[in-house]
């Protein structure tokens, strides 16, 4: 089920930017349309652009959003899980809520911006 | 068809299933019924001979996926890796098995700490769901009278309190359940299948969003029905003054976002005696009043069953893409 409705209509989650669309739907209750545009603003990026893995792919390199990786393509020296989202939560100005628990279980001070 | 066998129907064959299932819709829910260019859409999605449709470039929407780390095919922390990085999930979900918000109670520190460590090895977001399941909270299962057995013994009045004691203890759950999960790092939570058990358990999930809302402002809260139509299971009980018995999707939608959740995941039921065609038109005639009116995300449920799409364990592809397809081409849904 799940494959046939990424195919068919999907944003592709991490592969281009369903991931970000979906943390401002989730955490800010933005329809599509504002969401699109709130996530490709903040990119600097067309909201066409944010379903497209070619474009993505670099665009969260840049960021340090985190990719998929395989035994083919491999990014040891980029953020990557809960390091990513320190960088998607800050870019994004959109608190996520593990990234704040993080800084507090491993006493991070709060840099004022940071999330 | 909606059981998920092969039907051939001719163009005309399909129109009158979809003038018939929009009619239908809109006569029971007294709703408008489709547009003519929005039946011709209908009518183009489903005359086609492909074996897989797609939404066209640049319309794509967010998939809110239930269930992907339930233990499927390896353990559940490696279940929502999959579908994170080979599925495309948008986002993913963590719940066990059972899914129902009591049993959940009982194991509560245990899920707590698993979304905890899987949330370090995750990007996308994460929520947790569960199903209110108010069935659970009567005898023999729970502590309250059975009100499904009062009720045909016309025992009414015992029925009613003993549902209102369920709400209540509900509530609590969920708002136990969201205390812990957001300690842990949730970035959301999802009340699914709300209102299997009627009005009380759609009126236990409004109470805890708003709750919740108050206490994690920034806490997404999804809430997904179980049907389109509220059973009036008690038949008194009001939110916002409102009474929840007989409420369509509009009006559920009203009181979601009232209560404060982030996104509303109306259900149209399968008829599994009707083509697809004519299932689609009448989610479609269903859902359309809540668009205009939104001001969350819609994502219309279109798992087994519900939404235009089979009740059949492995669905069948061209009928799931045909609802993801007319949902967003024609409603402009924000998700699925």
């Amino acid at each position: 089920m799940q494959g046939t409705h990424t195919q068919a209509a999907g944003m592709g989650g991490m592969r281009a930017a369903g991931d970000l669309v979906a943390r401002m739907q989730m955490t800010r209750g933005m329809r599509l349309t504002e969401a699109k545009q709130y996530v490709a603003d903040k990119l600097g990026v067309s909201a066409f652009d944010l379903s497209d893995p070619a474009v993505m792919s670099d665009v969260r390199n840049e960021y340090g959003f985190g990719r998929i990786h395989s035994y083919a393509i491999s990014h040891p020296a980029q953020a990557n899980f809960i390091e990513a989202k320190f960088n998607i939560s800050r870019v994004l100005d959109v608190p996520i809520n593990c990234v704040d628990r993080f800084k507090e279980r491993a006493r991070f001070e709060t840099a004022p911006g940071t999330s | 068809m909606g059981d998920g066998t092969m039907a051939r129907l001719t163009r005309s064959e399909l129109r009158a299933d979809i003038e018939e299932g929009t009619a239908l819709a809109a006569k029971r829910a007294k709703v408008p019924a489709l547009e003519p260019d929005e039946i011709e859409h209908v009518l183009d999605i489903y005359a086609s001979a492909a074996r897989f449709t797609a939404v066209d470039l640049g319309e794509e929407a967010i998939l809110s996926c239930d269930g992907t780390g339930m233990k499927t095919h390896a353990t559940r922390q490696q279940d929502m890796q999959s579908f994170e990085q080979w599925m495309g999930a948008d986002l993913v979900e963590l719940c066990v098995g059972d899914y129902s918000l009591k049993v959940v109670r009982t194991i509560l520190p245990y899920e707590a700490q698993y979304l905890h460590d899987a949330q370090l090895q995750m990007v996308v977001p994460m929520q947790y769901g569960v199903m209110t399941n108010l069935g659970l909270y009567s005898r023999p299962d729970g502590p309250f009278k059975n009100w499904n057995e009062l009720l045909p013994l016309g025992r009414i009045a015992e029925a009613r309190e003993a549902e209102e004691e369920a709400v209540e203890m509900a509530v609590d759950d969920m708002v136990k359940l969201a205390d812990v999960m957001w300690e842990a790092g949730a970035d959301g939570l999802d009340w699914d299948t709300t209102g299997a058990s009627g009005d009380p358990e759609f009126l236990a999930a409004l109470k805890a969003t708003e709750i919740v809302r108050k206490k994690y402002p920034t806490m997404g809260v999804e809430l997904g029905m179980a049907g389109e139509f509220v059973l009036g299971m008690h038949g008194q009980l009001e939110y916002d003054g409102v009474r929840l018995a007989g409420l369509w999707p509009l009006e559920q939608m009203r009181l979601v976002q009232k209560a404060g959740a982030t996104m509303f995941g109306p259900v149209v039921n399968i008829n599994t005696g009707k083509s697809c065609a004519w299932n689609m038109a009448r989610a479609l005639t269903l859902i359309k009043p809540c668009m205009a009116e939104a001001t969350i995300p819609i994502h219309p449920n279109v798992g087994m069953g519900v939404g235009g799409v089979p009740m059949f364990v492995h669905p069948v592809v061209d009928a799931a893409s045909r609802a993801a397809k007319a949902f967003i081409e024609i409603l402009k849904v924000d998700g699925l």
